[in-house]
């Protein structure tokens, strides 16, 4: 199993694709598999804070309810409320139309403690 | 060391995900739970339940010993015959649910794949205290199982098997030979709330026969497709029917498990007079079907309030694939489990509003 080289990690499996001071997050495929099928997401509102290292939603399966966590602190600027209506395309296609939420990150350096794509698959052990 | 059926090799080709049930390697999952879900109760899919205990009695007192630990009748079992019944310690909890059939030399006992050794140890120590004379052999690792189950599998199957499976009553089975080398033991029955059948073959037979009905390489579209534990489990939801460790366990007992219909009061067995108690008395909880709003799923453990208060907690739940409702099954008190009952079930701190409904949540059609 890999992950796309062009975004940084959680080890908790949140990707996060930076693009200025812009951060999109969401979870990765082997998060989602993990899960099985995916049946609900709880995000954030826009405006809504969020904190790195601290759960900004949850992720509900068949099999478990996990947080979700975000490794910036700033604020929501944008949630895909398609992830809202379609919680199966998480599972479906987490990289791209599952992002989960867009936030101004408030300290450009949290993004520096994120894992690059091999740290991550090797601390999962993948 | 994890444990492997004999289908192992199959599941890892047909893509299966493999986690570690009850000591065994199984596929929790080829495709999506919520997928091999739908094939099942649209068309047929190929589960391999060969982690499951199975037993083998014979000897003089093989009946009297299965008459005195399992709650069902056996005298009246005819060859042929399975029936599901409980087997209950002193105090009428229970120790496992099984089915027991009666073939022309022996008796099978097929248990849960978690409770097989709990059982051998209880099963030996009956048969010393009581001076019974039978032997007992654990065939679970020379055999392997499948269930087949669907409204399509009697029809794409029936013309593989070496017996008249169409015509046999569902919880009966027989044996036969598939040109004369693969030896089946095929049963009418399941756990998913479907038609179909359960067969048991020896481990070596096991490959060749899976290729034989399954065929060669799965493909979108096919009759029969694989499914895992996954998708075992919500079915099993669906269909109302309970699972060890969830809604059965050593501190429950059958009547409180809405399983009045498979004990025998009027029989001698280890347990029953706790249960003739209960019976009078009533059971304190009894497991309930619940319906959420919304489409949270209840976990086993969250608590069922009324009022404010807890007065149950759920065994199991899901967000049901055919019904697209979030359900549960529950214990609460007895005086609240009337159908139609406002409750609430608790998801870490936000009380979701939740009905009492009749089980099953889903019937197969007529």
């Amino acid at each position: 199993m890999s992950a796309p080289s062009d975004r940084k990690y959680l080890e908790t499996h949140e990707w996060h694709k930076i693009a200025g001071d812009t951060a999109t997050i969401g979870i990765t495929q082997i998060a989602a598999d993990e899960l099985t099928d995916i049946t609900y997401v709880s995000l954030p509102k826009v405006g809504a804070k969020v904190t790195a290292g601290k759960p900004f939603g949850e992720i509900e399966s068949v099999k478990a309810t996990s947080d979700l966590y975000s490794g910036v602190s700033g604020e929501v600027v944008a949630v895909n409320e398609a992830v809202n209506k379609d919680p199966g395309m998480v599972n479906r296609d987490p990289y791209e139309g599952a992002w989960m939420i867009k936030v101004k990150v408030s300290n450009p350096a949290d993004a520096d403690k994120l894992l690059g794509v091999d740290d991550y698959l090797k601390r999962t052990g993948h | 060391m994890l444990k492997r059926t004999p289908f192992y090799d199959f599941h890892v080709a047909q893509g299966g995900r493999m986690v570690d049930f009850a000591g065994w390697e199984m596929p929790i999952v080829y495709r999506s739970i919520v997928d091999e879900h739908e094939q099942t109760r649209k068309s047929g899919s190929i589960f391999d339940v060969s982690h499951m205990g199975r037993i083998h009695f014979t000897g003089k007192d093989a009946q009297s010993f299965l008459q005195k630990i399992l709650t069902r009748n056996v005298a009246d079992q005819k060859v042929g015959q399975s029936r599901y019944s409980l087997i209950c310690n002193a105090a009428g909890g229970i120790l496992d649910d099984v089915i027991v059939s009666r073939d022309s030399k022996h008796w099978l006992v097929v248990c849960n794949a978690s409770n097989r050794e709990k059982l051998l140890k209880y099963f030996h120590d009956v048969r010393h205290d009581a001076g019974l004379d039978f032997d007992m052999a654990d065939n679970t690792e020379s055999t392997g199982m499948v269930a087949l189950q669907g409204p399509k599998v009697l029809d794409r199957v029936a013309e593989h098997l070496p017996v008249d499976v169409k015509s046999m009553k569902r919880y009966h089975f027989e044996t036969g030979s598939v040109m004369g080398l693969i030896k089946l033991t095929v049963f009418r029955s399941g756990y998913t709330g479907e038609d179909g059948v359960e067969i048991v073959l020896s481990a070596k037979v096991a490959p060749m026969a899976m290729k034989m009905l399954a065929g060669k390489q799965d493909r979108e579209g096919a009759t029969l497709r694989p499914a895992g534990l996954g998708a075992r489990d919500t079915l099993r939801l669906e269909a109302g029917m309970p699972l060890y460790g969830h809604e059965l366990t050593e501190s429950i007992d059958p009547i409180a498990a809405g399983l009045k219909w498979a004990v025998d009061l009027s029989k001698e067995f280890v347990g029953v007079e706790r249960l003739r108690e209960v019976e009078k008395s009533g059971p304190a909880r009894k497991l309930v079907g619940l319906e959420l709003e919304g489409k949270r799923i209840a976990r086993q453990g969250s608590p069922v309030m009324k009022d404010g208060q807890a007065i149950g907690e759920v065994t199991s739940g899901t967000l049901s694939p055919t019904l697209g409702k979030s359900i549960a099954m529950a214990y609460i008190d007895t005086n609240l489990a009337g159908e139609g009952t406002d409750l609430g079930v608790d998801l870490k701190g936000v009380v979701n509003p939740a009905k009492v409904v009749k089980l099953p949540f889903y019937k197969r059609p007529a």
